[in-house]
């Protein structure tokens, strides 16, 4: 494959942060229990405000609530990201044990979670970036059992990093937070679906090609039959 | 029973050089910043500490890493998430520096590690780090196709823990999310210390809703609520 490159396209400007999360917020279904990982996936909270869908945090909450306002902060009262957040009629609290139950215990429709990697295969990296140089030390949080233990993963990711290089690749060369786990990548140029095949292209932004989004990304895509402009 | 200290400094008297410490706390929420201070004034050395993560929300550690205190420490999530705060960090500069060791787990294995060696359990197996470094070194096993690691129950000499009600005979209510990882590592320790923001009298609180019973922990210090962490402010 030749070398991936991010290139500037005429037609619209890859999406912002904000319209990631509401493309995903967009696939979650009403009556979903969802858990929302540290940078854009947070973001989904903002596009969800009067639909039934639960927030979990894995500090210990369910039905977690918007973020708090000035004069409503709170220290005892914050998400798995320490930001004060608010509680609403229904929200309960509890240990992290009983949190990490529901994780791994299969109560968890979909992890949205952020990522520095993915194969495609759907190995996802995200805990830790070699560049820091802390070796095999690096902060998992709760990563690893959301990974596992969600029923959905979708990753929440810009198709590039900072410095231009692709992120979705053949083999993650970056330590792995989970094998196979990943079921839809939301990128800030596509959506790309993880089947057993490979990976699915099924929508893009409007203006990009399949063939584009192909050129960005290091591993082979299939394009999906009705592959189709992300709608938002 | 009454286990009352007048004291948070009468409270941990008799932790040793080398003793294995649970500190409970999310980041800022739940942490037991009057006992970690006692800790740093008290001075002594080559502690096991077990934490989610040094120094960020519960600022009061930094105390015992600049102190050397710290010999090892046991976390899910412990550096800054900014590699340009963890540059100027003292805990991470002391990892960097090999003058603290460091294990990390999966946050579900650090709970469930604490969870068991509270419950009996000398060893569970979860999914969680399979096919990853966290696997390293770890007996494996399949169940339904699936592989998961084996993990060790983690018994603590001292658990350091924080609630917001507590009574006489050492009964435990937290509040909102400040509950996190008090209750397992109260389960976990040989000596739970709890400091508590308001204590009641033995029956001042709702039977029905004690979060951790009193048979978990052996001495209760009223310490009030401690200082909203700067850090805390910006989130993570």
């Amino acid at each position: 494959m030749s070398k991936i490159m991010k290139i500037t396209l005429p037609g619209m400007p890859p999406l912002e942060r904000e319209m990631i999360a509401l493309r995903i917020a967009n696939m979650l279904e009403d009556g979903a229990y969802v858990n929302l990982g540290i940078g854009i996936p947070t973001l989904v909270s903002n596009w969800i405000e009067g639909r039934d869908i639960i927030i979990q945090s894995e500090i210990g909450m369910l039905k977690c609530g918007p973020l708090a306002e000035e004069g409503e902060i709170d220290q005892d009262r914050i998400n798995a990201s320490c930001q004060f957040v608010r509680d609403m009629p229904g929200t309960s609290y509890f240990n992290v044990e009983t949190s990490f139950a529901m994780i791994r215990g299969g109560c968890m429709d979909v992890a949205v979670l952020g990522a520095l990697q993915v194969s495609a295969r759907g190995d996802l990296a995200g805990w830790n970036t070699p560049a820091r140089g802390l070796g095999k030390r690096g902060n998992i949080g709760g990563s690893m059992d959301l990974a596992v233990g969600a029923k959905k993963v979708i990753v929440a990711m810009e198709h590039f990093t900072t410095n231009g290089e692709p992120k979705i690749l053949t083999e993650c060369s970056y330590p792995l937070t989970a094998k196979a786990c990943v079921d839809v990548i939301v990128t800030n140029y596509a959506l790309i679906e993880v089947t057993a095949k490979g990976l699915v292209l099924r929508e893009a932004i409007p203006g990009v090609s399949a063939e584009e989004v192909q050129k960005m990304t290091a591993a082979p895509l299939i394009v999906a039959e009705d592959f189709h402009e992300m709608e938002l | 029973m009454d286990k009352v200290y007048s004291s948070v400094e009468a409270a941990i008297e008799d932790v040793f050089d080398g003793a294995i410490i649970a500190f409970g706390g999310f980041f800022s929420a739940g942490r037991p910043a009057a006992l970690t201070l006692a800790l740093s004034k008290r001075g002594v050395k080559n502690l096991t500490v077990v934490v989610q993560q040094v120094g960020t929300g519960n600022e009061e550690m930094l105390e015992l890493v600049v102190n050397g205190q710290i010999k090892r420490a046991v976390c899910n999530y412990p550096f800054p998430r900014s590699a340009s705060k963890g540059a100027r960090h003292p805990f991470e500069q002391a990892v960097r520096k090999g003058e603290i060791g460091l294990e990390i787990y999966p946050i579900g294995t650090f709970v469930e590690k604490l969870r068991c060696a509270g419950a009996g359990i000398p060893a569970f197996y979860t999914a969680a780090g399979a096919g990853t470094v966290v696997a390293e070194g770890k007996e494996v096993r399949v169940f339904n196709g699936i592989e998961y690691l084996l993990e060790l129950a983690l018994p603590v000499d001292f658990a350091f823990v924080h609630a917001w009600k507590g009574d006489h005979e050492g009964n435990l209510v937290y509040r909102f999310t400040a509950q996190n990882y008090n209750n397992a590592m109260a389960m976990a320790a040989k000596v739970t210390i709890a400091e508590v923001e308001t204590l009641v009298e033995t029956g001042g609180l709702n039977p029905n809703f004690i979060h951790t019973p009193g048979i978990f922990v052996k001495r209760v210090v009223e310490t009030g609520k401690p200082e909203l962490s700067g850090f805390s402010l910006g989130g993570i």
